[in-house]
Parts: C-alpha cells; structure tokens; sequence
C-alpha cells in the first residue's frame, strides 16, 4: 500500500511545478497549461483528504474545480485567440496596456 | 400694584418690571409681525409702549412724591447667575436718580416716537425703525433700574445693539452701515474696560449689587486709592466709550448717519447720557479716589473744549449737533469730575430737553428741505417753518445759557461747582466751562444764522413746515428747554441728595454766585455778538475760511485720520497677515500640503507594485498566499500547543487500513 504521504507529497510538487511555471514562463499558453497545472495537484490533495478521512465532501471539491476549470480554459482561450489577434504575440511581458 | 403703607395712606408704586417690558413687548410684536400689520397699527402698538412706560414712571413719580420710601428694591423671583459665590439676581431698584433718568428717557423719548410717526411716514422700514426704537427703550430702563452692575452692564450693551441697528438703519447706504460699525467697534473697546472694572468689583467686594458695594465701602471708611483708583479708571473707560468723549468720541459725528430722531433719543438725549448716570451712579467709588476724579473732570473739560471747537466750522447742521453734543457731555463729566454728580444729572436732564429738540427741529428742517442737510444750502427758513424756527430759538437760547432758558441753570450749577471746588485745578475747569460756553453759544448761533436768517440760498428746495405729529413734540420741548431749569439746580441737588450726596460746599457769597452768572451769561452773548457780526448777512461764504487754524478744525484736528493711521490701518494689516499667512497659508494650506504629500509620496511607492506586469503580479499573489499559508500554519500550531499537542506529535494515518 502506498503511504498517503506520498500522494500529498506529488500534490504539492504539482502545484510547486504549476506556480514556477505560473511565474517563470513567458508564453501565454504555457501560463495557462501551468495553472492547470496547480488545479490538478490540489485536485489530488483534495481526493487525496477525502479518502483519508472518508468524506465524500472532497471529491465533491473537485469536480467543482474540474468543471469551473473548464469554464475557466474554454474563456480564457478565446481571451488568449482574441489577444493574439490584437498583438501578434503572447508573450506576457509585452501584454502590459494597462499600466499607466 | 405694590401698595406701600405711610403715615400719608397708601402710596402707589407700579410694578418696575412692567416698565421696561412694555416697550420689549412692543419690540416683539412689531419687529415679528410688523411687516404684515398696517401702518396705523405699527404706529398704534409703537406709540403705546412707551406712553405705558412713562404712565407708569408718572405713577411712581407721584408715589416718591406722596412720600413712597426710596430707594425700593423690586426682586424679580428667580437668580440669574448662581455660581460659587457670585449670585446675581434681576433686581431693579427705583431711587431718586434712576427716577429722574427714567422720567427723562421714557417722556422725551415718547415724544420722539410721536415725532418718528410723521418723520418715518414715507420709509419702507416703518415697522423696522419702530421695533428697534422699542427695543432701544427697554434696554434703556433696564440699564437705568438694574440694582447690580451686571445687569446694568446688559443694558449698557443692548442700547448698544439698538444704537448699532439704527444708526445702520438705511443699510443700502454704504457710509450708514460703515458709520454703525464703527459706533460698535469704538464702543466695544469701551465696554472692555467696563467689562474688565465689574470683574475688578467682584474680585474686590465678592458682589455685584450696587447697594452692597457702596455698604461694604462705608464700612470701611479709611479705604481709597489703589485698587478703587483702577476699577474707577476702567469703568472711565466704559463711560468715556459710551459717552463719546475724548479719545473715543469719534463715533457719535459718523452716527449722525442714522435718522434725525434716531440722533435726538439716542445720539443727544438718553443713550450717550449713560456714562455720565454710570459715574453718578457708582460716585461712591469714585468718591474715594481723587485721582480718578481728576482724571473724569480732565477728560471732561478737554472734551468740552475740543468739540466745541470742532463744531464751530462744520457746515453739516446735524454735525454741528454733534460735536455739540460731545461737547455737552463733556460738560456733564466735568460736572462729575468735580463730585458735583447732581449738577451733571441737572444739565444731562435739561441737555436731553434742548439737545432732543434740537435735533427733532433740524430733523424737521431737513425734512421739510427733502434731506438737504447742508447749512450753506439754507437760510431764511424763519418764514416758511415758522413753528420750527421759534422752536430752535428756544432750543439755542436754552443751550448757549442764556437766562432764564433750562441750559443756564445746569450750565452755571456745573461752572459754579467747578470754581468752588477749591483747588487751583477747580478754577481751570471752570474758565475751560466758560470759554467753552462762550464757543457753544458761537456756534449754535452760527447754525441759528445760517439756517433760518437771511435770504434763502436754495429756493428750488422748496422749504414747507412738518405735520403737527412732528411739531407737537417740538413744541413741548420747547417749553420744557425753557422751563425745565426753574427747577433750581439747588433743589435739585436736595432731591438726589440721598442718592449721590450732598456736596459739601463751601460757603459761597451771594455776590461771587452773581458774578459766575454774570460772566457765563456774557460770555453766551459775546459768542451770539461775534456770531452776529459774521453770519448776520449771510452770504454762504464761510467768514472764517482765511482764518488761522481753520484748515485745523474743518479736518477736525484730522483725529480720523491719526486712529486710520495709527489703529485701525496697522491692525487691518496685521489681520490681513494672519488671516492670508497665518491661517490661510500656513494652517490650511500646510494642512492640504501636508495631507496632498503623504498621498503623493505614498502613491509614488505603490505605484511601483502596479506594475502591470502579470508575471509580478502572480509573484505578488504567491507571496501573499506563501504568508497567509505561514501564519494559518503559525496560528494552528500554537492552537495546538495551547490545549497540550504539537503537529510533531500528529499520526497521519490511514483511518480504514
């Protein structure tokens, strides 16, 4: 049997790898993919809790977060086709219009 | 009624509280509904204030000569100041000299409300002018009854209030309302001292009430000087602002502004009286101080002096009345200054009869000239306004001190004090009295000339007589300005007696009584004859123009502008730098700086985190989830070290294996 340890461990390695990636990456996309990231190691410290303490509330949790994840990809692609469009580009950095 | 039993029956004496509640009864009614109620009953409601005030001043009078005992104490119930040990309560005390100030204010001054009725009739403000005359007319009686300093004090300052809304009575007119303020203003610096000699009382004799002190004083017979020297200068202070003398006098002249019978009540014949009944009415201090009195018969006799000869080459015939009244006033003080307090109370009594008519007729003389108040613009009235004329006479026989006219009776009461003083400085206030009785009757024979005599320099004015609403009062005042001085200033001075004293005077032979009335009356004949010599003809041209000093005079002495340069023009300046440097610039604007910087500054450091780069943002975000996950993490651990576990001590283990 594998220790529940374990399972938290890879979560919180997920959700370190997805806020790196959240911080470190230039490419819109790659920002994106990197959040989904994070919601997915919760996700599993979520399922991770729920079995461990036998309460059904967790997994609940996490189809909340899978379909307000995918509410979530589905607009915030169209903003990243839309921004493309508009700027040729999708680097973050240069995505800066609303500073003064 | 309060019914006093005597041996002679029942003596009746009105309740004095009524006295000065009539006319604030006839305030309040026509200053609130006033606009809205007809003229004839604004002029109805007006008229019955006063004439019940003096019915009722009549009835007392008659009660104090049926044998009434005086002086009688009215309390009225409730205190009005209980603190500590300062009580002051709303007593109202008739004695003989606040009889004689109440017969004076209550009768001329129905008479001038009876005359305002035909003055005022074409003025908008009718109803207004009424109210505030009423409301003048309270405060009068209420300084003249009130039994403790305080409460006369409150008097002192609503005639002031009353004498501000009248002066100011045509408001529109930008010199009227400057000349109000001013009266204020003067009279304010005035009253400070007042203010600044009743706190000396109370910290003196612990008390307020006028009887109390002077009881406390006779008790203590071997008391003079020091302190009684200073209270006495500072309630000086109070009268010399009040009373327009000399350095505050320069309000009365500008009052003149205010309607002509306005100036009659208040400006000549009861208001401006009120620091000479204030000195006469605390003589008990001043009679313990010498030097104060000297310093009220020095101020006095200056004053008299200087009007005078200011009013001798004034072309304005209200101004003349003015400086006149100054310098009568001036007169009255000396009176005071030489402890001769019923002389003073003598002349300010029949000075309100020929100085009130004096005013009224020349109001009257305006009046009729459409308000040309220009003396060089008159002349040969005597026919036209024949009533006014005869009237005047009276008034300027009475006042230049000619026999058997009321002003030569006070006049030489008060000189006569003067040369019987026995000092040496006695003798130099008596010949300052008379050389100034001498330019008196200069110059009011002079307005006299260039009024009514001669040929009528401006026909196109049109000159008629008033309505007899106006003239009737005039005319009573002539009889009283003719024999109100028969009265005999010696029996006069029986009558006060009980309240300021009996002076004592030396023995004089009738021979040097003769002799003083002989000189005062030349000395009124000589200024008719040099008045005579150069107005008799009459041309308008002012005779005196090339004379020396003239220019000197017709700036008179060029006071305003001394105070303008000296006074208020460096206090202007200081209020200016404090209201644009001190208060403007520095306060509120250090304030807005002050508030505008700390945004500033703290905007241009958080401005740096907005930086609109998503990437800072999100490590912002990872920041603050990092810290709110350390302190969750923080607090929980020491939750658990507080009911005795620790996380190390925690067993993660899987519950279903």
């Amino acid at each position: 049997m594998i220790p529940i340890s374990w399972y938290l461990l890879l979560s919180a390695v997920l959700f370190c790898l997805g806020m790196v990636g959240f911080l470190i990456k230039r490419n819109l996309i790659t920002v994106f993919m990197s959040i989904e990231l994070m919601l997915n190691g919760v996700n599993l410290s979520f399922v991770t809790f729920a079995h461990m303490w036998h309460n059904v509330q967790g997994q609940i949790f996490v189809f909340f977060v899978m379909v307000v994840a995918a509410a979530e990809a589905a607009v915030g692609l169209a903003i990243i086709i839309a921004i493309f469009r508009a700027r040729g580009t999708l680097a973050v950095d240069r995505i800066d219009l609303m500073k003064l | 009624m309060t019914t006093v039993a005597l041996h002679h029956g029942f003596i009746i004496l009105p309740h004095l509280w009524l006295i000065p509640l009539l006319p604030f009864a006839g305030f309040l009614i026509n200053g609130i509904l006033g606009a809205r109620l007809p003229k004839w009953l604004v002029s109805t409601v007006a008229l019955l204030a006063p004439a019940g005030s003096f019915a009722l001043v009549a009835v007392a009078a008659l009660g104090v000569r049926g044998g009434a005992a005086l002086p009688y104490a009215e309390a009225t119930g409730t205190n009005w100041i209980d603190a500590g040990m300062l009580h002051v309560d709303f007593s109202l005390v008739l004695d003989q000299l606040s009889l004689i100030m109440l017969l004076v204010i209550t009768g001329v001054g129905f008479l001038i409300h009876v005359y305002s009725v035909g003055y005022m009739s074409h003025d908008r403000g009718y109803w207004r002018y009424f109210s505030y005359l009423n409301l003048f007319l309270f405060f009068m009686t209420v300084l003249v009854l009130a039994g403790n300093v305080l409460l006369m004090f409150v008097g002192w300052e609503g005639v002031g209030l009353a004498s501000y809304l009248l002066i100011g009575f045509w408001y529109q007119k930008t010199v009227a309302a400057d000349a109000g303020k001013k009266a204020f203003i003067v009279n304010r610096i005035g009253d400070f001292g007042f203010l600044i000699g009743i706190f000396l009382l109370l910290g003196q004799f612990g008390t307020l009430q006028m009887s109390e002190i002077a009881a406390k004083l006779a008790a203590n017979p071997a008391w003079t000087g020091g302190v009684l020297t200073t209270i006495c200068l500072c309630l000086l202070v109070g009268a010399t602002g009040k009373s327009a003398q000399l350095p505050l006098y320069v309000w009365l002249p500008d009052a003149m502004e205010g309607p002509t019978p306005v100036s009659a009540l208040i400006h000549a014949a009861t208001m401006v009286t009120a620091g000479v009944y204030m000195i006469a009415r605390t003589h008990f201090l001043f009679d313990r101080s010498p030097l104060a009195l000297l310093v009220v018969a020095i101020v006095g006799a200056a004053t008299a002096l200087f009007a005078a000869t200011i009013g001798m080459v004034q072309t304005d015939i209200k101004r003349v009345l003015a400086y006149s009244t100054v310098s009568q006033l001036g007169y009255m003080f000396l009176a005071c200054g030489v402890a001769a307090y019923s002389a003073g109370i003598f002349h300010l009594m029949t000075h309100a009869f020929f100085k009130g008519l004096l005013f009224l007729a020349a109001g009257s003389v305006i009046h009729g000239l459409g308000g040309e108040q220009d003396m060089r613009r008159m002349g040969g009235l005597w026919k036209k306004m024949p009533v006014t004329f005869w009237t005047m006479t009276a008034a300027v026989l009475a006042i230049a001190g000619v026999f058997p006219f009321a002003g030569f009776f006070s006049k030489d009461a008060i000189l006569m004090a003067a040369f019987t003083q026995g000092t040496a400085g006695g003798k130099v206030f008596w010949f300052v009295g008379l050389f100034t009785a001498l330019l008196t009757s200069f110059y009011m024979f002079r307005l006299w000339y260039l009024t009514f005599l001669g040929k009528p320099r401006s026909p196109e004015l049109h000159a008629h007589e008033s309505p007899w609403s106006m003239l009737g009062p005039l005319v009573i005042l002539a009889l009283l300005s003719l024999g109100g001085g028969w009265i005999g200033a010696g029996r006069f001075s029986a009558f006060l007696a009980p309240v300021t004293g009996m002076k004592a005077v030396e023995a004089v032979s009738t021979n040097l009584e003769w002799t003083l009335s002989g000189l005062a009356v030349a000395a009124a004949v000589l200024g008719w004859l040099v008045a005579h010599m150069l107005y008799r003809r009459n041309e308008g041209r002012e005779p005196l123009a090339t004379a020396p000093g003239y220019t000197v005079l017709a700036h008179k002495y060029w006071v305003d502008e001394l105070y303008d340069a000296v006074i208020v023009k460096p206090l202007l300046m200081v209020s200016r730098f404090v209201l644009e440097w001190v208060v403007e610039f520095a306060i509120l604007g250090g304030a807005a700086w002050l508030l505008g910087g700390i945004m500033t500054f703290s905007g241009a450091i958080l401005q740096k985190w907005q930086s609109g780069n998503l990437r800072s943002y999100a490590a912002w975000l990872a920041a603050g989830a990092a810290v709110l996950l350390l302190f969750a993490l923080a607090s929980w651990n020491g939750m658990l070290t507080h009911v005795g576990m620790h996380i190390g001590n925690m067993h993660i283990k899987w519950a279903g294996h």
